[in-house]
């Protein structure tokens, strides 16, 4: 088990975003929160790797409580792909390079270099390497963003809508590699994710949020057109096409 | 998780000997210049004759005087106070995330200014006179630089938090700048309506920022205060990169978001506290300098910060050779130049849009 989460509660000021959140996390696995529009799904994402700290609950990682671990040494276990990518006029090389800062002590090693441009080669953009951030598209940085996370060497990646802004072959790309290099390194992914279909599509498992707690967890194809209607409130159908979950909505319940 | 191995490529390695490469010629072009400074002024001295003074193997009594009693300390104090301010400049667009951010447009300045102003007249921690490179004498340097951190620090805090509840952006920094900078020009304006004669004059001038105030003692005392600074920033600068990819992504690469952010504006306006108590206020230096090698170089501030340093060094010591010669006899404050300089820059930067 590489991530464990017992009894997670989270408030902003006094108002309780987050309760009874529990649940746990395999190698090899890529889970996907699930909910409807402020649920919490960002705040638990944020929680996991303490950007956010929970008010209760314990989170183990590699059964080690990260309560009380340095954020540096946090961010050696877990690495994290924000929603959204600011931009700066430094290239792709050694943005991606910051991912080594949590293993950096005083210097930058040959070692170190030479990791970010494995990474570099394995995703395949060793055409954007000299590219400055602020001349890319969405869809290059957030491959940079994820190619930081990888450099960084966890075994647990945590991505919030990785694909929200990006069009289909980009998503497809993207969403493909995360999946890759899960299985290939035997690692793990947490993602958040609004898009149903996307998330059949490439999740192994899933997180339901309701209410603030968790509705529901298992395995992707568990998930049963009645789970949808309760947390979403629409109607859904769920077809196969080729083998592939599609989830079509059919209605308002109220509607019907 | 493991990657294969790879290896540095040609490019990338060409690439960062460009920026060092860079970083380099700023380096002997301030040299060159320091030495220029030294030779210039209403006594010409040759150079070779600035050369062998500076090696004690001078024969001239006269020269030696004048460069180590006048041009050396000036020369010096143009260095340090420029790389100070381009230094918090630097960093501080950094930590806000704002390209717009200096000592001076934030308002720091103003506060660092009245504070000093405060100490020097209510508690007596200087002796005033009215002439310009005398004007301000600081007896006890210790509690008037407390004064002047003490206040640039309050407004330092204010604006971190302003920035904490309302982000970020150009037009509320600027704005808070604004503000923040007239409350304390009203409040050395006040000090100044009741001064007295001498107390009055001798605020007027050292608010003309001027590099020629300082000798050796005050310089010392500059000079270590900014050297730690410089030292500090340059030891974060791994950090400073990391949050110009957004607060969040930094924490997930373990940087202490707040913590960093809330020591360096503390760093930036002590430096600007104590330039500012030692020389008067100097404009837009921390705004044009880190501006002109991101233009350059980028963003990365492992070479922005040398580079900054650098550059705000030698744009300030330019500037003062300009001011001791333009109007010869008269020598005029450096200040007076650099908003010559730093005016048109900014408005330049509104009109062309600045990045981030």
């Amino acid at each position: 088990m590489i991530l464990k989460v017992n009894d997670l509660e989270f408030q902003y000021n006094s108002h309780k975003t987050l309760k009874n959140v529990g649940f746990s996390i395999q190698r090899g696995e890529t889970t996907v929160i699930l909910g409807p529009n402020g649920v919490g799904k960002t705040t638990l994402l944020k929680c996991l790797n303490s950007i956010l700290t929970p008010q209760n609950g314990d989170i183990f990682v590699k059964d080690k409580n990260i309560k009380g671990m340095d954020i540096k040494q946090i961010a050696k276990e877990i690495s994290y792909v924000a929603q959204k990518n600011e931009t700066a006029r430094i290239t792709a090389f050694d943005a991606i390079l910051l991912g080594r800062h949590p293993h950096i002590r005083y210097k930058t090693s040959i070692d170190d270099l030479k990791k970010v441009d494995a990474v570099i080669k394995r995703l395949n953009l060793s055409h954007l390497c000299l590219k400055y951030l602020d001349q890319m598209s969405g869809g290059e940085l957030q491959k940079v963003s994820i190619a930081r996370a990888l450099v960084q060497q966890t075994d647990l990646l945590l991505l919030d809508e990785p694909t929200s802004s990006l069009d289909l072959k980009n998503q497809t790309d993207i969403l493909g590699l995360i999946r890759h290099v899960v299985k290939g390194h035997h690692i793990a992914a947490v993602m958040t994710m609004h898009d149903l279909n996307t998330a059949l599509r490439y999740a192994d498992h899933y997180l339901l949020l309701k209410d603030k707690t968790i509705y529901g967890a298992g395995k992707i194809n568990e998930i049963s057109s009645k789970m949808i209607e309760d947390v979403y409130g629409i109607r859904v159908d769920i077809f196969y096409h080729k083998g592939f979950p599609v989830v079509v909505p059919i209605g308002n319940i109220k509607a019907a | 998780m493991h990657f294969e191995n790879g290896e540095i490529s040609e490019e990338y390695s060409r690439y960062i000997r460009e920026k060092t490469l860079f970083i380099f010629l700023v380096f002997i072009a301030l040299i060159l210049m320091i030495i220029i400074s030294i030779s210039l002024g209403s006594v010409h001295i040759g150079f070779i004759e600035v050369i062998k003074t500076l090696l004690n193997n001078s024969d001239s009594r006269q020269f030696e005087l004048i460069i180590w009693n006048i041009r050396l300390p000036q020369t010096l104090t143009a260095v340090v106070a420029g790389a100070g301010l381009a230094a918090s400049g630097a960093v501080m667009q950094s930590v806000l995330r704002n390209p717009l951010a200096s000592p001076f447009t934030l308002g720091i300045a103003h506060a660092a200014a009245f504070g000093a102003a405060f100490s020097v007249m209510i508690l007596g921690t200087g002796v005033m006179a009215s002439s310009l490179n005398d004007a301000l004498n600081i007896s006890n340097p210790v509690i008037t630089l407390s004064f002047a951190f003490f206040f640039s620090m309050v407004t330092a805090c204010i604006i971190t938090y302003i920035s904490k509840i309302r982000g970020s952006s150009p037009e509320i920094m600027v704005l808070t700048g604004i503000a923040l900078g007239s409350l304390f020009m009203a409040g050395t304006m006040l000090l100044q309506f009741f001064a007295d004669d001498v107390q009055l004059a001798a605020m007027v001038f050292w608010t003309f920022g001027d590099v020629a105030r300082a000798d050796w003692k005050d310089f010392y005392f500059l000079s270590g205060v900014t050297f730690c600074l410089l030292v500090y920033f340059l030891a974060n600068t791994k950090n400073y990169n990391a949050m110009d990819m957004g607060d969040e992504t930094a924490k997930g690469l373990g940087v202490k978001v707040e913590m960093v952010r809330l020591s360096a504006m503390m760093a930036a306006s002590l430096a600007t506290s104590v330039i500012i108590s030692f020389i008067g206020i100097i404009s837009f230096i921390g705004l044009v300098a880190p501006h002109i090698v991101r233009r350059v170089i980028g963003d990365d501030q492992r070479f922005l910060m040398p580079a900054s340093i650098l550059v705000g060094a030698l744009i300030l010591l330019s500037a003062d050779i300009v001011a001791r010669l333009v109007l010869l006899p008269h020598v005029l404050p450096v200040s007076i130049f650099t908003s010559f300089l730093g005016a048109p820059v900014f408005i330049y930067l509104i009109i062309k849009g600045y990045r981030k």
